[in-house]
């Protein structure tokens, strides 16, 4: 299994939650210090690399008029990640392709970070989130039918070597598709796509993409994984889905004791709680399939809203959407769930709600440097012992889990750059 | 009331029919059109009132080709000459009232008087404010205080309405967010297309109406070569469902005699 590590590059200077009524689309960027700003993109950036120094896999996404993800033009990081980095994949998850207006853009973006990167790309691409619609002044009725369409685009003006082609779409229209640079990768970047309901599973299967979810739990997640393989089977791809087309995205946090994982597992439910958006901007009118909202009036709630309620670290875990204690527990809580999914390759760990609840809470810095990351990639080969033998990384995790058991994190743990010390 | 299904251009628009007389076709809001409203009745006493729902809304279907207030407009002029109409008053509110806009400037001959109740389709003031406040962009009870003079009876109880009930009012909601969106409650060449309307127009508008003006009337009326304005109070933006009687009194002396109270 592939372990990645995933920031959202938030901003956690944020007056108390309720002195505004959202954290996205309306909350007034005169909030927002471009020196500590600054500060936390090079922050950020180095956890990404310490991360790959770890082992593991570098993802990050994108969003829009939102201080929990201050990364509104994500290709610009991943342009400086593709420079940076040296040997972790790149996983932009993703382009919201619903709302950009110009696919044969995105692609020449892609391509552009493929070629810097020499072949590290994994071109993620997402509808979009709800609240988004309104940043992107973006229609949120047909929004589906624009990303399929923006994708068929993207991939041929990938893979259109001679020349000009045109387009004459639905959504989109061009008269001379010719990007340059061509991919690096060929014919081009492995292509992922998230969801959160089985709806759309189906079809991220018959195309063969990975099909990423994230924090559905349980049964959430069988449910995706089910449909995807469905569609993976009745495209006639074979009776094997492989588990490498197959990602969750999860809190995770381990610690060599039980105080300290609890301490850390609050931390990132940040992440949850963090997420205050009003109704009118959570739900616009078409982003939901009407049963959906006829359910909804019906007094139905998002599992994720409910339980953000009352969000707890037990809570978290019980519905698997968050792994969190000693190594041993960690490894438990994620067999728990692999085994009732049907299996993954990626684990994708939402690492970013820890750092500003870090910042928050005033427990600061030492937090980051021996947080959630290399631990939790310590875990993870592990696991993937019982599966698909050691490789490498393994080999690396074993060490990482040892030093854990043993109390002495900070020898395998890059220590970050003395500047962000308090 | 009778309702029946006309196929039109790849819709299946419901058509709702009531009442003899002189034609009138009634463009409803962005709500949807519910015949067991009081208007309906009255203003159907002694007119043919022909009211379909737009596609997307009721139980009328939506084709992938539909997006914009415009289009609508050219299924109902097709509907008029399924109908064989050579001529008809057109009332339409809020959005009904854009697309009838829509359809006069197109077949001004169509149409012999038009009242717009609340209408939106043009944009009046600056680049840097809305002429409609963002229906989108409030909260639901917030909406609900501009949009009526009396929130409180607007109210709708969801456990008293079936799913297919409910399921309309979504889809209703749906289909108006995609007509609306983008350029937000206006198409940007119909004030240039409304000096060919050539019935005279009524302006009506609620007294109350925190989403259409005073001033944004003002300015859309004086597009039209033959437009007057008038208020109805203790209304807001339906001033149809919330003041019926004054509504279909005002309505009525104006297809009837041209009267503006």
């Amino acid at each position: 299994m592939k372990a990645w590590h995933f920031s959202e590059n938030a901003y956690p200077y944020l007056p108390p939650a309720d002195q505004y009524d959202s954290i996205r689309v309306s909350l007034p960027n005169r909030i927002y210090d471009p020196e500590k700003g600054a500060a936390l993109y090079d922050r950020f950036l180095d956890e990404w690399l310490i991360a790959e120094d770890e082992g593991m896999e570098i993802m990050l996404n994108e969003h829009h008029q939102t201080a929990t993800c201050v990364d509104p033009a994500a290709p610009l990081v991943l342009a400086a990640l593709a420079r940076l980095s040296k040997k972790a994949r790149l996983l932009i998850l993703g382009n919201p392709i619903a709302n950009r207006r110009q696919p044969v853009r995105v692609a020449e973006e892609m391509a552009m970070v493929d070629v810097l990167s020499r072949g590290r790309l994994e071109a993620g691409f997402v509808r979009g989130v709800p609240y988004e619609v309104l940043p992107a002044n973006s229609n949120p009725v047909r929004m589906n039918e624009r990303e399929w369409e923006a994708l068929d685009l993207i991939v041929k003006a990938w893979t259109t070597h001679d020349g000009p082609f045109s387009h004459e779409g639905r959504f989109f229209h061009y008269r001379a598709v010719n990007i340059w640079p061509r991919c690096y990768q060929q014919p081009h970047p492995p292509i992922w796509i998230s969801t959160t309901s089985p709806s759309g599973a189906a079809h991220v299967g018959a195309r063969g993409f990975v099909q990423a979810t994230f924090l559905t739990g349980f049964d959430g997640t069988r449910a995706i994984y089910d449909a995807y393989r469905r569609g993976w089977r009745e495209a006639g791809r074979g009776e094997d889905v492989p588990a490498h087309r197959l990602a969750y995205a999860a809190m995770v946090y381990t610690a060599p004791n039980e105080a300290d994982a609890r301490a850390g597992a609050e931390k990132l439910l940040w992440y949850i709680t963090s997420n205050k958006v009003p109704p009118h901007f959570a739900n616009p009118p078409g982003y939901v399939p009407v049963q959906g909202n006829v359910a909804m009036l019906r007094g139905a709630e998002h599992p994720l809203s409910a339980f953000r309620k009352s969000a707890s670290v037990e809570g978290a875990i019980e519905a698997g959407i968050m792994f969190a204690g000693t190594p041993d527990q960690v490894h438990r809580q994620m067999k728990k769930l692999y085994d009732h999914v049907g299996g993954f390759g990626h684990l994708l760990i939402m690492g970013q709600a820890r750092v500003p609840g870090a910042r928050r809470d005033g427990a600061g810095h030492p937090d980051v440097r021996q947080g959630a990351v290399p631990e939790a990639q310590g875990r993870i080969p592990r696991y993937d012992d019982h599966r698909a033998g050691l490789g490498p990384s393994a080999k690396r995790g074993r060490a990482v889990r040892a030093a854990c058991r043993e109390g002495e994190q900070r020898r395998v743990i890059n220590p970050l750059p003395p500047r962000y010390a308090r | 009331m009778p309702r029946s299904v006309i196929a039109i251009a790849g819709v299946e628009l419901e058509l709702f029919e009531q009442g003899e007389g002189p034609p009138i076709l009634f463009l409803h809001n962005g709500g949807g059109f519910f015949p067991e409203q009081p208007f309906v009745s009255l203003l159907s006493a002694r007119h043919r009132l022909i009211a379909p729902s737009h596609p997307g809304f009721g139980r009328s279907s939506l084709p992938d080709w539909i997006d914009s207030a415009d289009d609508i407009a050219y299924v109902h002029l097709e509907l008029m000459d399924r109908l064989g109409l050579a001529q008809a008053d057109i009332v339409g509110c809020s959005i009904g009232g854009w697309i009838a806009a829509e359809l006069a400037t197109k077949s001004p001959e169509r149409v012999r008087r038009l009242v717009l109740v609340g209408p939106e389709g043009v944009k009046i003031g600056p680049p840097d404010k809305l002429d409609i406040p963002d229906i989108y962009a409030m909260p639901g009870d917030e909406l609900e205080r501009i949009s009526y003079h009396d929130p409180d009876i607007m109210q709708i109880d969801p456990s008293r309405l079936t799913d297919e009930e409910l399921a309309i009012i979504v889809r209703n909601r749906e289909t108006t967010a995609l007509l609306v969106w983008e350029p937000y409650m206006h198409n940007p060449k119909l004030r240039h297309r409304l000096h060919r309307v050539t019935a005279p127009t009524l302006f009506l508008r609620g007294e109350s109406d925190g989403l259409v003006s005073d001033a944004y009337l003002a300015g859309y009326a004086r597009l039209l070569p033959n437009a007057r304005v008038t208020t109805i109070k203790a209304a807001g933006h339906a001033p149809h469902v919330e003041q019926p009687d004054v509504f279909v009194r005002t309505v009525l002396a104006f297809l009837e005699t041209g009267a503006v109270s």
